[in-house]
């Protein structure tokens, strides 16, 4: 009998320790489409970059892409002063690099001076440039240090979701991380391989320290064909972000891989160009700047059939400027514009258009006709472009679709103001307006596309627009902040100086394989959690 | 193999012949049919729709028809020039066939895909389409002479130094008679072939925009367009009707090839 437990408590113990075995050298795989471009944090501006400063980068806090809510991370509270101004962290105490180096305030303080130094340009510094004079840092304590910015910053916390915290004193320079993996090796156009931070400082509930994953490596693989076999094949674990047809094809070959999370932040919009000053006859201006003309091409198009036949389902027609995804911001008071051609002729009547013969004429006898152009070679804009020819003939007017290599495409819409209207998308990636939304709005911001530049509004809705992003730029209520940004959804819904198309959805595929795993529709939508996730022990063991 | 030639011949006139007759047996290739996206070959749809249910049947037909058009006015262009260029630099010889043959090879070093492009940017916005796919191949043809010029010169340049050309010159023919009256007609056998071996190379360079996106704007088709379909894998869903454009494509270029061999061998 007693040989018997001994028998059988040894083979536990054996089972136990071949899982853990099997885990601690588990490897995660998935794919970068392009080399970083850089490993400090700082700097990092396009997708793959930015994927290692996630995986690698220690942050204060960290925006939980479940329920959109901001969580202590390195700082264990804060607490913002001075009317925005100034922010101040309580740091985790006894942390360190990965290389060891400890972690303090010091480090935080030398982030900050880093990220606000003109001369390195940093991409996560500009969200922070909110006026002129010196960003002061105040080290208060080894755990306690002050960030006080020339001028007020709405929604100043969460702008740290992006700011990974990089050691003053470490010889290893960024290269020393407080994320759950440090690079460990990388191969240019290969792959490039993360290990466990062993100095990582999350724990699970058991008290295992996390990540539960030994490793990442993430292989450099620009081809969407070959990214999808080798998941179907099972030598990657997922992919992040799907379009609508690979998908499909996913969907049909195995349902259990994919992933629709529903509407995402990416919006696609097209707008006409109201530049004062552009190579376009004056009839023309004159139909562009008229909110009729706008709002009549904007019910003339159908929204519903663009999210059904361009993009398979996998889209929802789009309301303004916010997402329905972004929880806090959206207004739930606005609805899509519907597809009504009859009030959409009805709204050109009133600025004197008429409809005969099939030919949509203004009140001078021109002929209705525009081009629209986007970039080439994006599937999805070519056939809405060529879906809104067919919607507008109904109208009598004629679209001409002319699809431009992106270098001449952004000639044309900031610096020669060459085009009539332009068909566009833009990725959603911060919540607040704040930051996603100022360049956007504001009428003398560059991302002010149908009219970029102004000196002064050359609108009163747009000088509305401005007094309202200012009003929820320095802020501090967010209520008030809300109730300012919702006008400003309002303003946009009502006078469409962007022609808000659809809004896709969040699409992902995940191995069975991958444990732990909820995609969602804020990026990284798949490994938000990546300290969490687990691959099954099977998989492990083989790897 | 004259068969093959006669078989060639045969294929290409009927595949003419059935685009001429698109307008008569197949409905608008432009139509949009939004509840039948991609929907597989019926009586109304003999070869299914595409992804924005436009009859696929229709499309090949106009497009082959733009593509069966325009590619061979492009490749006479292009012969034209090579045979201007070409045959009086062959025939004029000296310094004059060396900066002519200088300016071919700096010609055949140009980039021609980004001239294209930035050609194509440069152009206004709103044309029909019908003209912006003239103005890809006439751009085309205006790009495409010099490789047949340098064939042409050195064909023209042996045909100089001929016994019958001397024999001309004995008798008092000179310059521009000479040439359009012994030298040109020598070289209608090599003009010919490289006409004929341009056609398909056009074919396949609007092919190549057509990938990329710049050729043929919407909603004519084109069989860059058609074959834009098959660029991912994503796309190729078990539909084997989808594959139609492609072989058409290939028959068609054989066919082009099967011609030639019999042009060929008379040179």
């Amino acid at each position: 009998m007693s040989r018997q437990i001994v028998f059988r408590s040894f083979l536990v113990l054996m089972i136990a320790s071949t899982l853990a075995v099997a885990q601690n050298n588990a490897q995660l795989r998935f794919c970068l489409h392009s080399d970083p471009k850089t490993f400090n944090p700082l700097l990092a501006e396009e997708d793959s970059s930015e994927t290692v400063r996630y995986l690698t980068g220690g942050v204060l806090m960290r925006l939980n892409r479940m329920t959109q809510d901001l969580e202590p991370e390195l700082a264990t509270s804060w607490n913002i002063t001075e009317g925005g101004k100034t922010i101040t962290f309580k740091l985790r105490s006894g942390l360190s690099f990965s290389d060891s180096t400890p972690f303090s305030a010091d480090d935080v303080a030398f982030t900050i001076q880093q990220m606000m130094d003109p001369s390195l340009h940093s991409p996560t510094g500009d969200a922070f440039r909110s006026g002129d004079g010196k960003t002061v840092t105040k080290v208060l304590a080894p755990d306690r240090v002050s960030v006080t910015f020339p001028a007020a910053i709405a929604g100043l916390d969460k702008l740290f979701d992006q700011v990974a915290i990089m050691s003053a004193k470490s010889p290893r320079k960024e290269m020393a991380v407080l994320g759950p993996y440090q690079v460990l090796e990388y191969k240019a156009g290969n792959y490039l391989l993360l290990e466990r931070n062993p100095h990582y400082w999350r724990q699970d509930a058991a008290g295992k320290q996390l990540p539960y994953i030994q490793s990442v490596r993430l292989d450099i693989q620009s081809n969407r064909d070959t990214e999808m076999l080798r998941l179907v094949r099972g030598e990657i674990d997922f992919i992040n972000s799907l379009d609508a047809e690979y998908f499909d094809k996913l969907m049909q070959q195995n349902p259990a891989l994919v992933h629709d999370s529903g509407v995402s932040l990416d919006s696609e919009q097209m707008w006409f160009n109201q530049v004062p000053n552009s190579p376009l006859p004056d009839y023309k201006k004159a139909w562009f700047r008229s909110t009729n003309f706008r709002r009549a091409i904007s019910e003339a198009i159908n929204r519903e059939d663009l999210a059904r036949v361009a993009f398979r389902g996998h889209a929802r027609p789009a309301i303004g400027p916010m997402s329905p995804a972004n929880k806090f911001w959206f207004n739930a008071k606005l609805q899509a514009h519907p597809f009504d051609q009859k009030s959409a002729l009805a709204r050109l009547a009133e600025d004197g258009f008429r409809f005969q013969d099939g030919v949509l004429r203004d009140r001078d006898g021109h002929a209705v006709e525009f081009s629209i152009i986007t970039n080439a070679g994006n599937k999805y804009r070519e056939r809405m472009a060529t879906m809104m020819q067919q919607d507008l003939s109904g109208i009598g007017i004629k679209l001409n679709v002319v699809t431009l290599d992106f270098p001449s495409l952004i000639e044309r819409i900031t610096r020669s103001f060459d085009y009539e209207a332009c068909l566009l998308g833009l990725i959603g990636n911060d919540l607040d307006p704040n930051s996603s939304q100022m360049n956007v709005w504001l009428s003398s911001g560059e991302n002010h596309q149908w009219n970029p530049h102004q000196k002064s509004p050359a609108t009163g809705w747009e000088a509305e627009i401005d007094k309202l992003m200012h009003q929820q730029a320095t802020s501090l209520d967010p209520k008030k902040r809300k109730a300012a940004f919702d006008r400003v959804q309002e303003i946009a819904w009502e006078q469409e100086p962007f022609i808000y198309l659809v809004n896709r959805n969040a699409l992902s595929a995940v191995s069975p394989n991958a444990r732990n795993v909820h995609p969602v529709v804020l990026r990284p939508q798949v490994y938000w959690n990546i300290d969490e996730i687990s691959i099954s022990n099977e998989v492990a063991r083989n790897r | 193999m004259k068969w093959a030639r006669h078989l060639g011949i045969a294929f290409l006139a009927t595949v003419a012949f059935a685009c001429l007759l698109a307008d008569f047996v197949a409905p608008s290739y432009a139509h949009q049919f939004r509840d039948e996206p991609g929907a597989a070959p019926s009586r109304q749809h003999l070869l299914g729709t595409d992804d924005l249910g436009r009859d696929r049947f229709a499309r090949v037909l106009y497009g082959t028809r733009v593509s069966l058009l325009l590619a061979p006015a492009a490749a006479l262009l292009s012969s034209l020039l090579a045979v201007l260029i070409g045959g009086a630099a062959g025939f004029a010889g000296g310094w004059v066939e060396r900066i002519v043959m200088a300016t071919t090879d700096l010609f055949l070093s140009l980039p021609w895909l980004f001239l294209l492009i930035t050609v194509r940017a440069l152009l206004p916005l709103n044309v029909l389409p019908i003209t912006s796919v003239a103005i890809t191949f006439a751009l085309l043809g205006c790009l495409g002479w010099a490789t047949a010029a340098r064939v042409i010169c050195a064909d023209a340049r042996s045909l100089a130094h001929s016994d019958f050309i001397l024999a001309a010159r004995a008798s008092g023919s000179s310059g521009f008679r000479l040439l359009w009256r012994q030298v040109v007609p020598n070289l209608r056998p090599i003009v010919f072939a490289q006409f004929w071996i341009s056609i398909p190379v056009f074919i396949l360079a609007e092919a190549n925009l057509g990938v990329l996106g710049l050729g043929v704007a919407e909603p004519l088709p084109s069989w860059g367009s058609l074959l834009r379909e098959l660029q991912s894998y994503s796309a190729i869903t078990g539909q084997p009707w989808q594959f139609v454009p492609l072989i058409l494509f290939v028959v068609v270029v054989s066919c082009f090839h099967l011609v030639l061999l019999e042009q060929e061998s008379p040179v």
